[in-house]
């Protein structure tokens, strides 16, 4: 089953064209990795799947659906370049707050759960403000993951990350496809990135220059795909 | 939790009992509480509000001359310009609270409807603003002598302060991702603002000479529709501003 269509995406800041043309498709249980060099329209793309714009042509679609459409929303989890969490309000209450906003039955009870998945129940109650940047970023993985969400979307998730984080959300990701969900990651790491990845992509000045399956050869050398598909 | 082989949207649509905790009130107060929270850990925009408030007001006393009659028949209008230019300190605040980490995009990616956040952000702005309102008025009954009717003065200060943050927090999102957001809101809020204190300003006015405010119906109505209407257009219009 098809979780996400990208079809024929173009998407314009003023003149320039970002995003040209883009067709992608991401199965569930599949974890497409986005792969190009800055300025490639990762982001942009994630950003536009996530719902956050609206592309200038072309149509999204997640489990056939709007990425807008509030059921559709409910089905999502977004990591971006930042943690999304609030820095005066404590970790418990940031997970609450989210848990509450997506419906969840108890948000409570969630809340604590994922406090636990990520190693931060003993500072549950501490003002985000005071976490290491190693403790921001877990929050930003518990928020993401708290409502179970069908597809994942994650704008380079491992940078900046440490040792301990890296494990975790690595370990989230596999629980994550083990359980049919879908990932779309951009990243630069590409080592960490493709031991996950079931499809890469790899865009070049908003245009997909390579989509296809991460083959053994691609995982023994992350620079393949650059060296053969780029510029 | 969804399985594999069903479609997560039509999993979904089968929670009857979660979305109706996700009920759109429910979101409203979220936010509400969210907000108030942030504001009362931190105090950024209610101290900064507050302190302008009352320094305005004792340089106004300084100004004007109390013991002349013609003074009287300003202080609608000093009062509402106190208030409308407080105000703006908070409403400027209210979106750009959700910039550091990049909470926006947190906030529209969750199943929350634009209007519900943004009636759960202007109910919170409006408690903060009614808030120095509230504290500024006994200051500015001390310095200039005049007392209003309690019942009556809360209904004009309800509905004038109502216009005030419905047109602050659609602008406040409008002009979010802007630089110049902290001069851009006060020029694009004022000019729309205008018939809102121009009711505001008279009956307070009225209330100050002893004059009651029913007996300004043609006030009162403009009021009243300029909430009902700019409530309407903010909610119709915001998920525009928000998504585009």
């Amino acid at each position: 089953m098809t979780a996400v269509t990208v079809d024929g995406v173009w998407k314009f800041y003023g003149d320039y064209p970002a995003l040209r043309d883009v067709r992608l498709d991401a199965d569930a249980g599949a974890c497409l990795a986005l792969i190009g060099r800055n300025g490639a329209g990762k982001t942009t793309l994630l950003r536009t799947i996530a719902g956050f714009s609206k592309p200038g042509k072309g149509a999204i679609r997640i489990f056939g659906q709007e990425p807008r459409e509030t059921e559709t929303r409910r089905n999502i989890g977004v990591i971006g370049h930042g943690i999304a969490v609030y820095d005066e309000l404590s970790a418990y209450e940031n997970l609450t707050l989210y848990a509450r906003l997506y419906g969840l039955a108890d948000p409570r009870r969630a809340a604590l759960e994922w406090l636990e998945q990520t190693g931060l129940e003993r500072v549950r109650d501490g003002l985000v403000r005071e976490f290491s940047r190693g403790m921001r970023q877990r929050l930003a993985v518990a928020r993401a993951f708290l409502h179970n969400p069908s597809v994942l979307l994650l704008d380079e998730p491992f940078t900046a990350l440490d040792d301990r984080a890296i494990a975790v959300l690595q370990r989230l990701l596999r629980e994550a496809l083990a359980n049919g969900k879908t990932v779309i990651m951009s990243t630069h790491q590409l080592r960490e990135a493709l031991e996950l990845s079931t499809h890469v992509a790899l865009l070049n000045r908003g245009a997909v220059a390579f989509h296809g399956a991460c083959t053994a050869e691609m995982v023994a050398d992350p620079g393949w795909v650059y060296a053969r598909y780029g510029d | 939790m969804a399985v594999a082989n069903e479609t997560p949207v039509a999993a979904g649509k089968g929670a009857a009992a979660e979305r109706r905790r996700s009920s759109f009130a429910r979101l409203v107060f979220v936010i509400l509480a969210k907000d108030l929270r942030a504001e009362l850990r931190t105090k950024e925009a209610v101290n900064a509000s507050l302190a302008f408030a009352v320094v305005i007001l004792v340089l106004f006393n300084f100004a004007f001359d109390l013991d002349d009659p013609a003074t009287r028949m300003i202080v609608g209008g000093l009062l509402w310009l106190v208030f409308a230019f407080a105000g703006t300190l908070v409403l400027n605040r209210s979106f750009a609270r959700e910039l550091p980490n990049d909470c926006l995009d947190a906030l529209v990616a969750a199943p929350v409807s634009g209007a519900a956040l943004f009636l759960g952000k202007a109910l919170a702005n409006y408690v903060l603003v009614l808030a120095v309102e509230l504290v500024s008025l006994p200051v500015f009954g001390i310095f200039y002598n005049v007392w209003f009717p309690f019942g009556q003065m809360l209904i004009v200060l309800s509905l004038g302060t109502w216009g005030i943050t419905v047109i602050g927090t659609v602008f406040s999102a409008l002009t979010v991702n802007i630089r110049l957001r902290e001069v851009m809101l006060p020029m694009l809020t004022y000019p729309m603002l205008v018939p809102a204190l121009m009711a505001a300003m008279v009956m307070t006015a009225d209330l100050a000479a002893g004059t009651s405010i029913w007996n300004q119906m043609t006030w009162l109505k403009v009021l009243v529709g300029f909430d009902v209407l700019y409530t309407a257009a903010a909610l119709a219009l915001v998920e525009t501003v928000l998504v585009g």
